[in-house]
């Protein structure tokens, strides 16, 4: 086994919780890896008995999952009613902007990403914005592209990016 | 052996004891503290009082509801009261060490005001409460519209204990409801409890907890679970997750007592995943529960055996709906099941299950521990306890509050959240989670009652309630709540996954200035065929945001298609919505 499969062989087989599925073992990779690859959409499969089909349809399902390493920095801007009444939609429009994007996604060298998330959970301080999952409240859209400006150059000389696996490409053609 | 319930007691008062003499600095780090820089605020505070050579007790607590506040830094020097820092700057960590807790005058320029120790654990000097000197200059929290209001049940340890301490739980009285429940009550007796206390489910239903665990009570099969449902997806509620975040033993003894009411073999705690903080404190109390005998075999020697789990889910607002609950923790995607059976009958792994709020099982060891008629006492008519409210959007104080059932909306509006920000006009709420749909500013003057606010067109859902001032577009706030709820949709029934889509659609076009009159007839039929043909909430609901808005402000509607203009000039600005949907 490879460094990959052993680090998502531990993950599945290190699951200390009574009730193991199909969704379990995907969140252990998920927090493991940060991403779901191939061989752990097969090893997952193998390890609760099901199909490759089955566990896709649960990965798939659930948009936490993603299929390709994430970006070196990820910024997450909730959009849920609070954060959209305060001014989210400002702070996403800052965010992309300053991130050189102009959707939700990743830049091209794999550097950050920008999404949208549906409720981080503090909505008394609206609005809120995450980078690299720690929150971020009370932010304005200069604050925003201010973050996201500082993270990017910070990550200048951090800046290897990582070609794109077959299977991501699958996924991307779905 | 696992220690006896006195053991634990007394073990309990004597590490309070050994306390009793420091000086006890506490921080918030729930959610709402983190989002306001609480960490910053925990590192400064521990490297100032090493610096400084100062002996303390630096703990990270939960949520005291202040949220505005945050991050919020409560001292306490040993016997005396607790002064709090509100937005407490991480550069002013040095002076208050040296000030308050070495020089101990608080800092008067810096502090938010104080509130009396604890009679519990909350007073380092080990009880009593009274006698200690208020300090001058200092207003009294407690007279704070935030917390005048209150009565805190569900939230009586919020925000004082360390969440992560079995044992200051134990010191405040916790677990004495479930030792006494075990050892002294039948199930039945228990249950009967919970059916005097006319506690309702809080996770928007308002169904009564007590005739559903009669019907879990009532199956005979030996394998019986008990769900409690902290998925909490909606935008504009976090009581259940600052629940688990200030004080997860309530839950987790919440938990066990409705597993002994209910006669079930086995508890799960369902959170999202991704929600560290709640996730972590809440396993830390379960294995500490489990630790100390509190959970497992023979708890406290009362031959009854539980264990409780706490499962994960992927992002889903539908895995919050029961029966979508049950497929995600049986490791299948989020969709709802055909009833019936109902879950009492055929639910998690076939066998008959029971799923609970995290908030109504937060009451039942205060209901168990002070009797039904108690609880029954608080409240109004048919809707008896208090509600945890979540207050965020345009308001003044932002942030969490338990104030008993019967208390005027309008009230917790313009006194306790301190009215609109910036002096301007409430222009509407929006409850209970994007599904509830909107309240007009001219109908908040109703009783927080479930009947009430139902006969009004309101949801009290979960307790999330966002206010928007008077600048809002009511068109763009209902297409921003339609594009959550067709995200979220799990696709199952395709009048709710269509209709989403359609509804979302046409309020862009309104949006956009292009929408034509036939629009809301289109709107409504669309509605009508998502409330016939949908399996669950999700889509019977689906167009309450629309009809809601449509019911409050027709003419705003009107405006923007017949006038082709957007009368708060708001809805022209960026508009974003996630880029992939479920398949």
């Amino acid at each position: 086994m490879d460094g990959l499969e052993q680090r998502i062989d531990g993950a599945v087989r290190g699951q200390s919780q009574p009730t193991v599925t199909i969704l379990s073992s995907l969140l252990a990779v998920e927090d493991e890896l940060r991403y779901i690859p191939r061989e752990a959409v097969e090893r997952v499969a193998e390890f609760t008995g099901a199909t490759v089909n089955d566990v896709w349809a649960v990965a798939s399902f659930y948009p936490n999952f993603r299929f390709r390493p994430p970006a070196a920095r990820q910024v997450e801007v909730c959009w849920g009613a609070s954060c959209h009444l305060m001014g989210a939609m400002g702070v996403v429009k800052a965010a992309l902007e300053a991130a050189g994007l102009e959707g939700e996604g990743e830049r091209a060298d794999h550097r950050l990403s920008v999404r949208l998330n549906t409720c981080l959970g503090a909505c008394a301080q609206a609005p809120v914005m995450a980078v690299d999952h720690h929150l971020v409240g009370r932010v304005s859209p200069d604050a925003a592209a201010r973050r996201v400006s500082d993270l990017l150059g910070e990550d200048a000389a951090a800046a290897q990016g990582h070609t794109a696996g077959r299977f991501e490409d699958e996924v991307d053609a779905l | 052996m696992s220690p006896s319930f006195e053991q634990l007691e007394g073990e309990a008062l004597r590490r309070r004891d050994g306390e009793a003499g420091r000086p006890w600095l506490r921080v918030g780090t729930a959610l709402c503290g983190q989002a306001a820089g609480a960490d910053a605020v925990v590192v400064a505070l521990r490297d100032a009082l090493e610096s400084q050579e100062v002996d303390a007790r630096l703990t990270e607590v939960g949520c005291l509801g202040l949220c505005y506040a945050e991050p919020l830094l409560d001292v306490q020097l040993p016997g005396g009261p607790r002064v709090f820092y509100g937005n407490f700057d991480p550069e002013r960590a040095g002076e208050v060490v040296a000030g308050h807790v070495a020089g101990g005058q608080p800092v008067e320029a810096l502090a938010l005001g104080y509130l009396a120790p604890l009679d519990g654990l909350g007073d380092g000097s080990g009880g009593g409460g009274g006698g200690f000197v208020a300090p001058p200059g200092l207003r009294d929290l407690s007279l704070h519209p935030m917390r005048a209001w209150e009565n805190r049940i569900a939230l009586r340890n919020a925000g004082n204990i360390d969440p992560l301490d079995i044992y200051q739980y134990i010191a405040s009285g916790g677990y004495r409801a479930l030792n006494r429940a075990l050892l002294e009550m039948t199930p039945g007796e228990a249950l009967q409890q919970v059916n005097e206390s006319g506690l309702r489910g809080r996770g928007g239903a308002a169904f009564p907890t007590a005739t559903k665990w009669r019907f879990l009570a009532g199956n005979p099969s030996p394998e019986k679970y008990v769900l409690c449902n902290c998925e909490e997806g909606d935008p504009g509620a976090f009581n259940d997750k600052a629940i688990l975040e200030s004080d997860p033993h309530t839950l987790v003894e919440g938990v066990i007592l409705a597993g002994y009411a209910t006669g079930a073999s086995r508890g799960y705690i369902f959170i999202r995943h991704g929600h560290d903080g709640p996730i972590e404190r809440c396993r830390a109390a379960v294995g500490q529960a489990q630790e100390l005998g509190l959970l497992g075999e023979n708890i406290l020697g009362s031959g009854f055996s539980f264990d409780v789990e706490v499962a994960l889910t992927g992002d889903s607002y539908v895995a919050g709906e029961e029966s979508a609950l049950m497929e995600a923790i049986e490791g299948k995607r989020a969709m709802p099941r055909f009833r019936p059976p109902f879950p009492a009958q055929v639910g998690l792994f076939g066998k008959p299950t029971n799923i609970n709020n995290v908030k109504t099982l937060a009451y039942v060891p205060e209901i168990v521990s002070k009797g039904g008629a108690w609880f029954a006492g608080i409240g109004h008519e048919r809707s008896t306890g208090t509600a945890i409210l979540c207050l965020s959007g345009a308001l003044n104080y932002t942030g969490m509050m338990e104030v008993p059932l019967g208390v005027n909306l309008k009230d917790v509006l313009y006194d306790a959240a301190g009215g609109i920000r910036g002096g301007k006009k409430l222009k509407l709420l929006q409850t209970g989670g994007p599904l509830g749909g909107v309240l007009g500013a001219d109908n908040v003057d109703v009783v927080l009652d479930f009947e009430v606010l139902r006969n009004a067109g309101a949801i009290l859902g979960s307790g999330g309630i966002i206010a928007a001032d008077e600048d809002t577009c009511v068109v763009d706030l209902t297409r921003s709540l339609v594009a959550f709820c067709q995200y979220e949709s799990c696709g199952k029934c395709f009048p709710c996954r269509m209709g989403m889509s359609h509804l979302l659609e046409v309020l862009e076009r309104i949006c956009d200035l292009k929408g034509e009159p036939e629009d809301l007839d289109l709107m409504r039929s669309t509605g009508e065929s998502m409330q016939a043909g949908s399996l669950c909430g999700h889509g019977q609901l689906g167009f309450n945001p629309v009809a809601s808005a449509l019911r409050y402000f027709p003419a705003e509607f009107e405006a923007h298609i017949l006038e082709h203009r957007c009368p708060t000039g708001t809805c022209h600005g960026p508009r974003f919505s996630p880029a992939r949907s479920r398949r």
